[in-house]
């Protein structure tokens, strides 16, 4: 008995000591982006109870991984609304995971938006075109909130660029992302390229496109791909470039 | 998942086992001190978790270099005519997302943390009665451990609440380990870089419990009515 009080006694001292400890490692793991979920009351009524508790006792990524396979059950069955609810528990459980953030806005924004676009169901056009645009709205705030999560990660960044230029066909905003993904370690080296063709599409920056262009074929041969030559070739005429300051013509049959 | 559970139950059948056997009278009776049998049936429970977590180290080694390969092999046939340094970018892609060096230090903090497991239980089990009273109790603690840190922010951050709410949140903060520490692996696997401060305050911190729990089952241990 007195040993038992001791042992709780003991273990009451080194409750205290650990305290600030565990307090400032915690700080640190958040920091260096561990423990990225937050457990509330908010991703309690997102997961349900089992779903919770699986989640707080550190089963998160088998969570995450069975939802996952839910979803991709539910794309099957083409059944939006589910995968939608799916996906955002998904994402709330592993926000590190650039795969799930992608997907599922690819999901939204590609998959559910045509499916809303050919939905037989529904006669008029303009309520088929709502739908999809509402779906493009979602794939977009999946990216964004996953960028919020992983600013340090240049994949989530290229897909909000496509998702900008083919979707939104708003080449500004998608240059503006492809050029954010190129400043970012272990960004694709044709991402700065991507953003100079995205700008070259913007009415009234076509000299600052050019400009990026031109800088990127002066590399080298390595950067002189025929997408390059022939959006330098379109931005030369509508700017009027001198002859002289013009690229060489036997460059466009490479 | 496997380490902490082999900790749990592994741990959880000795003492009783031993006193159901007799085999601690045994054991007890030649110049053995009580502080050596402790830790030998530790040391031998460490072992046994070292070895399992080899094994399932090689494993998963063995199946992400077999599909490093596939896919290395399926990229270099994809882009067969591409340019040679867009394919060599692809490839290094491909290497890059396999074998991650951060994932070593994350196997060590899942190993302490079944450390950590084993010496929780081996106390619990030094004043349990038997086997399934301390599979229970650790199963209930594991489950409070994951919530430890969010009951410590609650109770150190927030001034209101009832005493009776608080008084539990204190016990939970103070008593009981903060499990949630020891799951970096998940983020580890999604890309997340594990630094030296890290990976070194997390391991001092297993290290330090599964001392604390030793000398405590140790100590309980001596007093115990055999």
């Amino acid at each position: 008995m007195t040993r038992g009080l001791i042992a709780l006694a003991v273990l009451i001292v080194t409750g205290l000591l650990k305290l600030p400890v565990e307090r400032d490692l915690a700080a640190l793991h958040r920091q260096e982006h561990f423990r990225g979920v937050e457990f509330n009351l908010d991703l309690r009524e997102k997961l349900g109870q089992l779903g919770f508790i699986a989640a707080l006792s550190g089963f998160r990524a088998i969570v995450a991984d069975s939802l996952f396979i839910q979803a991709h059950a539910a794309w099957e069955n083409t059944q939006w609304g589910r995968m939608l609810l799916l996906f955002r528990q998904i994402t709330t459980l592993q926000p590190r995971v650039l795969l799930f953030w992608d997907t599922a806005a690819w999901h939204m924004a590609w998959n559910a938006s045509v499916a809303a676009m050919n939905d037989t169901n529904q006669p008029r056009q303009a309520l088929r075109v709502k739908a999809q645009r509402e779906y493009f709205a979602l794939g977009k705030d999946f990216l964004e909130r996953g960028i919020k999560n992983n600013p340090d990660r240049p994949e989530l960044y290229e897909a909000l660029a496509r998702l900008y230029k083919e979707k939104y066909k708003d080449h500004e905003r998608a240059a503006e992302y492809y050029a954010k993904a190129a400043t970012l370690p272990e960004a694709a080296p044709w991402d700065r390229r991507f953003s100079a063709y995205e700008l070259s599409y913007c009415e009234g920056r076509e000299r600052e496109a050019y400009e990026r262009l031109l800088s990127l074929y002066d590399k080298g041969e390595k950067e002189r791909l025929p997408t390059l030559i022939k959006r330098l070739k379109v931005l030369e005429d509508k700017l009027a470039i001198p002859e002289d300051q013009r690229i060489p013509d036997t460059l466009m049959k490479r | 998942m496997f380490t902490s559970l082999l900790a749990i139950v592994a741990t959880s059948r000795m003492l009783p086992r031993d006193i159901e056997d007799r085999t601690v009278y045994t054991i007890l009776a030649k110049p053995v001190p009580r502080f050596e049998y402790i830790v030998g049936k530790i040391a031998g429970v460490l072992l046994l978790l070292a070895i399992s977590t080899l094994i399932m180290v090689a494993a998963f080694l063995a199946v992400l270099y077999m599909r490093e390969q596939a896919v290395l092999q399926a990229t270099a046939k994809q882009m067969a005519s591409a340019p040679p340094d867009q394919l060599a970018d692809a490839l290094r892609a491909v290497r890059a997302s396999a074998f991650n060096v951060d994932l070593v230090p994350g196997i060590i903090i899942i190993f302490l943390k079944a450390c950590l497991l084993t010496a929780l239980t081996l106390f619990v089990s030094t004043f349990a009665t038997s086997t399934i009273f301390t599979i229970v109790v650790m199963v209930f603690i594991y489950f409070i451990g994951h919530l430890e840190a969010t009951a410590r922010e609650y109770w150190l951050a927030v001034h209101g609440g009832g005493l009776v709410t608080r008084v539990c949140l204190a016990i939970v903060a103070l008593l009981f380990p903060d499990l949630q520490a020891f799951n970096l692996v998940d983020d580890i696997i999604a890309g997340t870089a594990i630094s030296m401060a890290v990976f070194t305050k997390t391991a001092l911190l297993g290290v330090f419990y599964t001392v604390i729990y030793t000398l405590l089952a140790v100590f309980v241990f001596y007093g115990k009515e055999l």
